[in-house]
């Protein structure tokens, strides 16, 4: 039986870390929002490891700040442990990362929406979607028969459509951490045309703490003072709460798997799911490399109320007895006790080349897909998304143009264009090494490139963007200061030069010429500069990082200008390029495929050669001239 | 990329003797034209108004290239409606090819096929009937570019491109995995060494770019496939051209596997012959690869000598190979005139008009099959020009790819971080790659996961 349900403006289907994101900015934008979970107690779950951040994820969960999201002011809430990594490697790398306490994080999280006005929080499994005549989405449904009336919809089902768990021989329709799968949304999205497919991706076991020998491993701390994900969130009295550790396999564990191999679905071949080249299992890192003779393990704390630790770098899908086996054969290891088991978990997504780059289905409106429902894999690439898909479904609600992020905005707008431009055939996971503008998109300026837009778009508070004009006025200042003071020559700065292996000077030098150089920095001069303000460390880190790379930086602007001439050129949606003959066969069949939104975009389409991209010109160029000639 | 920044290229066919005309066009055409000209009278040309021309010299960092007048063009009176320089010189392709280089060295780049006429039509300058044509044209220049490049793919200093690109893909790929992967046990990076690995990559590409200059690579000539049916007597007529055992000769169908490579001199005419496998439909999996390289060579070559045995009627093999090359500048070569003639010679110039009769073991006929290759390109066109396009463009993309890498080099003696380093391989990566048809990012991320043992 059916009845009608109350009329939402937008319905997000799915509270992970995508479907958080999505509710909120939505919510906050001020149009009618319902937020659906299989179960309110797995509201922003962390069913892998219990952190936020890493290499490019430490960029997007600043990106996602900078532009009013949440998971950068959660992960600041509830962290224990806090690292910058890369720190010798250079600003373009800097990636934050923190360990988070998963139930204080699910809790934080659950607060937020339950909290937050416009949203409201379901506990239902969504079975349906139906659309109207002009196919536009009209309502969805739950299993108990209520039909909510959505003016859109936001798909992020994570790992739960048809979800499948594989341990060993053991196979079971299953969610993550044993969660309740969503069985029968899969069926009506085929029945819309929406093209699924399976993906696969693993957790390694989680183990006691109270049975390890922690003498044996070695210890990892985090590092003070700590810089925050929240642009807005104070540094003073942060504090790292908990250690972490580092175990390492060796030739007896590798021997254990290999002998039990063939009881691994993954090789047996009971998968179908394509995994992700990121995330390899152990047994998948045993095989493929053979002579490496061991692996690291990181052990983590799953939070400050648990005994749960979590064992990095072990994902299995091997049966239960092999794993406990294969995790004794470990130094410190003996006595281990699994809490959790390690499984493999498989389940249905979407081909990415189906949605527009405002994550809208190009096929059905006011339909929207996000997070792992889309292709990838991690919290916070799904939390991009999620505000992505969010704030465009509440624009489109209320009748406001879309807004698309290009790859030289950000981490987030990169990771939207490789998902709607090349598609991904393993689950998609963000790296420095997939921007081509690494030195501009760096973690440390999020809010400079994006602020702005987060204001304008409504989900930065006046306050807020007031203090950032304050502190990008601030830098300005301080970096006129530093290219117009000159420190004049002296014995002990001849001394200190001489002593960082840079060649002494013979007169007075302008400060940025000095900081310049690789060896000296923005604080080394304190002494040689009377005249210097107090100024927080994010804004003297800013002018500092500016000097030093402004060569390098200026290599990438001048690229990030030329994509955008190209970016400027649009391509009408409606162009048949079929009937463009002067396009190769391939070029053709391509373009029609991913339906470019720029000349920009349609460069990057693989198959796709120059001739092609002149011929596009000259195309639109005609194009233009015809239709000048008809209203004219 | 297309439409901005200043372009060139040589707008005359490159035909020894004539005069030669180099085009450039864009926002620097004449400040860049203005570094290679010596005017002969008092004013430098960036003093010129538009539509005037000066005498001078040409020259590039070596000395005096050629006399020459240059005409200057001024936006939007020219015919891209940007700005216009033409340098007229004395027409022999080695003067021109180095005064091209010399533009490309100031910071013009090859322009795409029909890119000036695009511009044109891109700045208001043609109407509509015209623009249409110019897609004809683009489109099928474009078409023959690729063929070109297709051709190119087989050389020996494209493999090598390819050899160096790789390494490079390897360094990103380290310097990625080990940016991306902090923590995962791999061999470290440090500044001492990556930069001999950089180094060495460098290297290679100046070797490559000395080959070019050193007119290797330029070698004239006509890309000739000799294709037929097996055992018709392909691989003895390459012998009888080179002169010397090259191609494997039995009577087993199906000998020649591969292309087989060979320049041979025909009195002025130079041939870059390639005997491929026989064409007919095989079971056989190797053999099967040889026939898809030598309908793929039958494609991107400039001439095709087709071979028939004229001792038996024409097979299904035989009127097919007829079918796809109607059009193409073609010689039938009808082979076995020492034995009785049983082919139906007729059909087969019916399709092919340019056909001769030989017997290839006792090299008789020779004579007029000389003559009959000398008709087809006479006829048909050959295009030297479009070759010597691929060719400039490939040393484009090296030498850009070598000035990245001397920054990135700098950088890690300067003591730079890491991050600074990796934006020069990539910039270095960028134009190699573009040569293979892949993205910088794409590879280096596939580098990544197949030589890294990353992830958890």
């Amino acid at each position: 039986m059916e009845y009608l349900a109350q009329a939402y403006d937008v319905a997000v289907v799915g509270a992970g870390h995508a479907g958080i994101e999505a509710a909120l900015a939505a919510a906050r934008l001020g149009v009618r929002t319902v937020l659906f979970t299989i179960s309110l107690d797995s509201i922003g779950n962390m069913p892998c490891n219990p952190s936020i951040g890493g290499t490019a994820k430490g960029h997007l969960v600043r990106e996602i700040d900078a532009l009013g999201g949440e998971m950068g002011r959660a992960a600041d809430a509830v962290f224990l442990q806090s690292r910058m990594l890369n720190r010798g490697k250079g600003p373009a790398v800097h990636s934050l990362r923190v360990q988070a306490d998963r139930a204080q994080y699910h809790l934080y999280m659950k607060e937020q929406v339950e909290n937050q006005e416009n949203l409201d929080v379901k506990q239902a499994e969504i079975v349906d979607l139906r659309l109207d005549g002009q196919g536009r989405v009209q309502s969805v449904v739950t299993s108990l028969g209520a039909v909510y009336p959505v003016k859109a919809a936001i798909l992020a089902t994570g790992t739960y459509l048809r979800g499948k768990i594989f341990v060993g021989e053991s196979v079971q329709e299953s969610g993550p951490d044993g969660a309740h799968p969503a069985k029968a949304l899969s069926a009506a999205l085929e029945r819309l045309g929406v093209p699924l497919r399976r993906f696969k991706t693993g957790t390694p076991a989680r183990v006691s703490r109270r049975s390890l020998d922690f003498s044996k491993l070695e210890r990892q701390d985090g590092e003070e003072p700590i810089t925050p994900f929240s642009f807005e969130t104070d540094p003073t009295g942060l504090k790292n709460q908990v250690s972490c550790y580092i175990a390492y396999t060796n030739g007896r564990t590798h021997q254990v798997i290999r002998e039990n191999l063939h009881r691994s679905p993954l090789f047996g071949g009971a998968i179908e799911g394509v995994g992700p080249r990121y995330c390899p299992s152990i047994e998948d890192k045993v095989v493929r490399f053979p002579d490496k003779p061991r692996h690291q393990i990181f052990v983590e704390p799953m939070g400050l109320y648990t005994q749960e630790m979590y064992l990095s770098g072990m994902s299995s899908s091997l049966p239960e007895e092999v794993q406990l086996a294969l995790y004794r054969t470990i130094d410190g290891f003996e006595h281990l006790e699994i809490m959790r088991n390690a499984y493999a978990i498989e389940y249905d997504c979407v081909d990415p080349l189906a949605l527009r780059a405002t994550l809208e289905f190009k096929e059905i409106p006011g339909l929207y897909g996000a997070g792992q429902f889309n292709g990838t894999s991690g919290y916070e690439e799904a939390a991009a998304q999620g505000l992505l898909a969010g704030i465009n479904a509440a624009r489109q609600v209320r009748g406001q143009e879309p807004v698309v992020l290009e790859r030289s905005s950000s981490y987030l707008g990169t990771l939207v264009d490789d998902l709607v431009t090349k598609g991904c055939s393993d689950p998609y996971r963000m790296m420095t090494s997939r921007s081509e503008y690494r030195l501009v998109l760096r973690q440390d300026n999020a809010d400079a490139r994006l602020t702005p837009l987060g204001y304008e778009i409504g989900l930065i508070s006046q306050e807020r963007y007031d203090r950032f004009l304050q502190k990008q006025a601030e830098i300005d200042r301080e970096l006129r200061r530093v290219q117009s003071t000159t420190i004049p020559v002296s014995e002990t700065l001849n001394a200190l030069l001489v002593s960082r292996g840079t060649s002494p000077v013979a007169a007075g030098l302008k400060m940025a010429d000095l900081i310049r150089r690789p060896q000296i920095s923005y604080g080394d001069l304190a002494p040689f500069d009377p005249g210097r303000p107090a100024l927080s460390a994010a804004v003297t880190e800013e002018v500092e990082i500016q000097i030093k790379y402004e060569g390098y930086i200026k290599k990438q602007l001048a690229q990030v200008s030329l994509m955008h001439r190209l970016e400027a050129r649009a391509l009408p949606e409606e162009l048949d390029y079929r009937a463009i003959d002067g396009l190769r066969l391939e070029a053709r069949e391509k373009l029609e495929q991913v339906r470019p939104r720029n000349i920009g975009q349609a460069s990057r389409v693989s198959g796709v050669s120059p001739a092609d991209i002149n011929v596009l010109l000259i195309y639109l160029e005609q194009r233009g001239q015809h239709q000048g000639k008809e209203q004219g | 990329m297309p439409e901005h920044g200043t372009i060139a290229a040589i707008s005359t066919p490159l035909a020894p003797g004539a005069i030669g005309m180099i085009r450039l066009s864009g926002p620097d055409a004449i400040a860049i034209a203005d570094r290679l000209f010596l005017p002969a009278g008092p004013h430098p040309l960036r003093e010129l108004p538009g539509y005037r021309g000066a005498f001078g010299h040409v020259r590039d960092g070596e000395g005096t290239i050629d006399e020459a007048v240059v005409f200057v063009y001024r936006a939007p009176k020219s015919y891209t409606g940007e700005d216009v320089v033409e340098i007229c010189c004395h027409g022999g392709p080695f003067l021109l090819q180095r005064t091209l280089r010399a533009c490309f060295a100031q910071g013009a780049a090859p322009a795409e096929p029909g890119e000036f006429t695009k511009r044109a039509v891109l700045h208001g300058k043609m109407d509509l009937t015209q623009a249409e044509a110019v897609m004809e044209l683009i489109s099928a220049q474009g078409r023959e570019s690729h063929r070109l490049a297709l051709a190119a793919k087989e050389g020996a200093t494209f493999q090598r491109i390819q050899q160096v690109t790789q390494e490079l893909v390897a360094i990103a790929g380290h310097l990625a995995a080990w940016t991306d992967y902090p923590e995962e046990d791999m061999e470290e990076l440090s500044p001492q060494t990556l930069l001999p690995r950089v180094q060495e990559v460098r290297r290679a590409l100046q070797e490559i770019l000395r080959a070019y200059d050193n007119g290797q690579i330029y070698r004239q000539g006509v890309t000739t496939a000799i294709v037929g049916r097996p055992n018709v007597g392909k691989s003895t007529l390459m012998n009888l051209f080179s002169g010397r055992e090259r191609s494997i000769v039995t009577d087993i169908p199906g000998t020649t596997r591969d292309v087989v490579e060979e320049s041979v001199r025909l009195g002025d005419l130079v041939l870059h012959l390639a005997d491929t496998a026989g064409i007919r439909e095989t079971a056989d999996l190797v053999e099967a690869m040889g026939v898809d390289r030598a309908l793929e060579r039958m494609e991107s070559c400039q001439l095709v000598l087709a071979l028939f045995d004229g001792s038996q009627p024409l097979g299904p093999e035989d009127e097919r190979l007829l079918d796809r090359l109607q059009g193409r500048p073609c010689v039938a070569v009808i082979n076995k005139s020492d034995l009785p003639s049983q082919a139906d010679e007729g059909k087969i110039s019916q399709k092919i008009p340019n056909m001769v009769t030989i017997s290839a073991l006792n090299q008789e006929g020779m004579g007029e099959l000389e003559a009959a290759i000398r008709r087809v390109l006479e006829v048909e066109q050959v295009d030297p020009q479009a070759a010597v396009l691929v060719n400039e463009r490939q040393r484009a993309c090296v030498q850009r790819g070598e000035l990245a890498l001397a920054q990135g080099e700098e950088a890690l003696a300067a003591g730079m971080t890491l991050d600074a380093v990796g934006v020069c391989l990539d910039e270095a990566l960028e134009p190699l790659l573009e040569l293979l048809g892949q993205r910088a990012t794409d590879a280096v991320v596939q580098e990544v996961f197949s030589h890294f043992c990353v992830g958890k």
